[in-house]
């Protein structure tokens, strides 16, 4: 790269173009704004894709890494499909939201940042999703007894579910996974530490 | 031997007593009438679907889908992998496809898969069901077998996000596919071609970690079927299904409305079009009954 184009790359931008998934392709974007336009819930981004793809090229790390936008994504891949220079807008956003929760970074209380958190968590424990246990573990999210009120809520839906045989109380005990989830678990234990050893070079 | 053969890939929602077991039946049956065998992949892992994001990077996500990959190669060797989730096809074919363009990502991946001795060749072709029944068995051989033709259904064609971007199904727009519409119409039904919300989003999982948002977005998806005169929406997708299904109690009492909209998949359609049961066709599984669905496997 010539050096008149690298003096315009301030140390975020590379830090992104290095960190974060895709985030080779930010520095791409024309600012049309399809995206913004496009996005299923655009009217709850404080700054949606194009902006903060500009805040990046300007070097607002902060603004961007504590920013709740990115966690506005739905994955529908509409920006994806109808940006005109082919930026993988989503994998943008979830490698910038992976980012900012692994420096510690995200918003607190972040509803998504929180769900994906713990849908990991519920999937990796035995390798497959135990549903049942996901939905009791958002509504008990704050607590005890905001959660029995959550669940009294929602009890309907839960015994709707049961009625067609799409949810299983069975699954509290136990419930569907793969045969040794301590095989997959080492599996994904090595691809975090190449991963992190990679991230924590960064700079050095 | 079954004329079509595939790896199948069924996902965490199609298992017994989850989300979507209701669509699992109905694709068993379906199979059985297509003629399709379906070989499950060996210890299946979650893929961890479009959410994972917040818990795992790029790498153990793209792991995740490499050790199916991986396991679908060594048990169903040669047989392409199909999917019917959504998620569960994008996330494999997204993984399947940054292997093939980026050597590191392979690499580093096989270094993880060999903690448990498995290895990725990543030569297998990753397909949603869809495109088993357009590419491989085709509209015409499909509407051969029709026994009860959908005769006076009208069915709002709610294709969604991940069936539907960023991959697709070849030849057909992002903005509006038809392929749904087309199915519906071989099936004897009648297709809504004015449903407008075909393609959007229902909030996939914000659904449920933003409930408030993505219940703005379902009540538009119904809303525009009653408009357009529908009797019930068809989906390929599962988080589609329930997510446009089961919340419509909720709905009805913040929006005032009086939503009572059935949502099928496309092989419960099939199903029924090809003279079975209620049943078999997994309409016990409706949390909303599909009225008119049931009175033509019925007749």
């Amino acid at each position: 790269m010539s050096s008149m184009v690298e003096k315009y790359r301030n140390n975020f931008l590379k830090e992104v173009e290095a960190n974060v998934e895709e985030g080779e392709w930010v520095k791409m974007c024309m600012q049309c704004g399809v995206c913004a336009g496009s996005c299923p819930l655009g009217k709850h981004w404080d700054h949606p894709p194009q902006e903060i793809f500009m805040m990046i090229r300007a070097g607002k790390r902060d603004e961007v890494l504590t920013s709740d936008s990115m966690w506005m994504c739905t994955s529908c891949y509409n920006c994806i499909v109808r940006c005109p220079r082919e930026l993988p807008i989503t994998h943008i956003m979830h490698g910038l939201a992976n980012y900012a929760k692994r420096l510690g970074l995200a918003p607190k209380a972040q509803p998504t940042a929180w769900f994906s958190q713990v849908f990991w968590d519920n999937m990796m424990k035995k390798g497959r999703v135990n549903e049942l246990k996901l939905g009791l573990s958002l509504y008990f999210k704050d607590g005890f007894v905001s959660g029995i009120k959550e669940s009294l809520k929602h009890q309907k839906l839960g015994m709707n579910m049961m009625k067609a045989k799409r949810m299983s109380p069975m699954e509290l005990f136990g419930g569907h996974g793969v045969k040794n989830a301590g095989d997959l678990q080492k599996i994904i234990k090595k691809a975090q530490e190449i991963e992190n050893a990679r991230i924590e070079s960064y700079g050095k | 031997m079954a004329k079509y053969e595939y790896s199948y890939y069924p996902g965490c929602s199609s298992q017994k007593g989850a989300s979507g077991s209701n669509l699992q039946r109905s694709v068993d049956t379906m199979c059985e009438e297509l003629d399709v065998k379906l070989n499950q992949i060996p210890d299946w892992n979650c893929c961890s679907a479009s959410i994972g994001y917040g818990g795992g990077g790029v790498l153990p996500r793209m792991t995740l889908s490499a050790r199916n990959i991986a396991l679908s190669e060594q048990h169903n060797a040669g047989q392409d992998i199909v999917a019917t989730c959504a998620a569960c096809w994008l996330a494999t074919k997204e993984a399947s496809e940054r292997f093939s363009h980026d050597s590191d990502l392979m690499a580093d991946t096989n270094k993880a898969l060999a903690e448990a001795g498995l290895k990725l060749e990543n030569k297998t072709r990753i397909r949603h069901m869809v495109e088993v029944l357009i590419e491989d068995i085709g509209y015409e051989q499909i509407g051969s077998g029709v026994k009860k033709p959908l005769e006076g259904l009208k069915v709002a064609g709610y294709v969604g996000c991940q069936t539907n971007r960023p991959f697709g199904i070849d030849g057909e727009s992002f903005e509006n596919p038809m392929y749904l519409d087309k199915l519906v119409d071989t099936l004897g039904g009648e297709s809504i071609k004015t449903y407008e919300k075909k393609v959007q989003c229902c909030g996939g999982a914000l659904a449920f970690s933003e409930p408030v948002k993505s219940q703005e977005m379902i009540h538009g998806i119904i809303e525009a079927a009653y408009d357009n005169g529908a009797d019930v929406i068809a989906t390929p997708c599962p988080l589609c299904q329930a997510n446009v299904e089961i919340y419509q109690d909720e709905i009805n009492a913040k929006y005032g409305s009086k939503f009572n909209m059935p949502v099928v998949y496309y092989s419960q359609l099939i199903d029924v079009a090809y003279g079975r049961n209620a049943k078999d066709a997994s309409l016990d599984g409706q949390v909303i009954k599909a009225k008119k669905l049931e009175e033509i496997a019925g007749k």
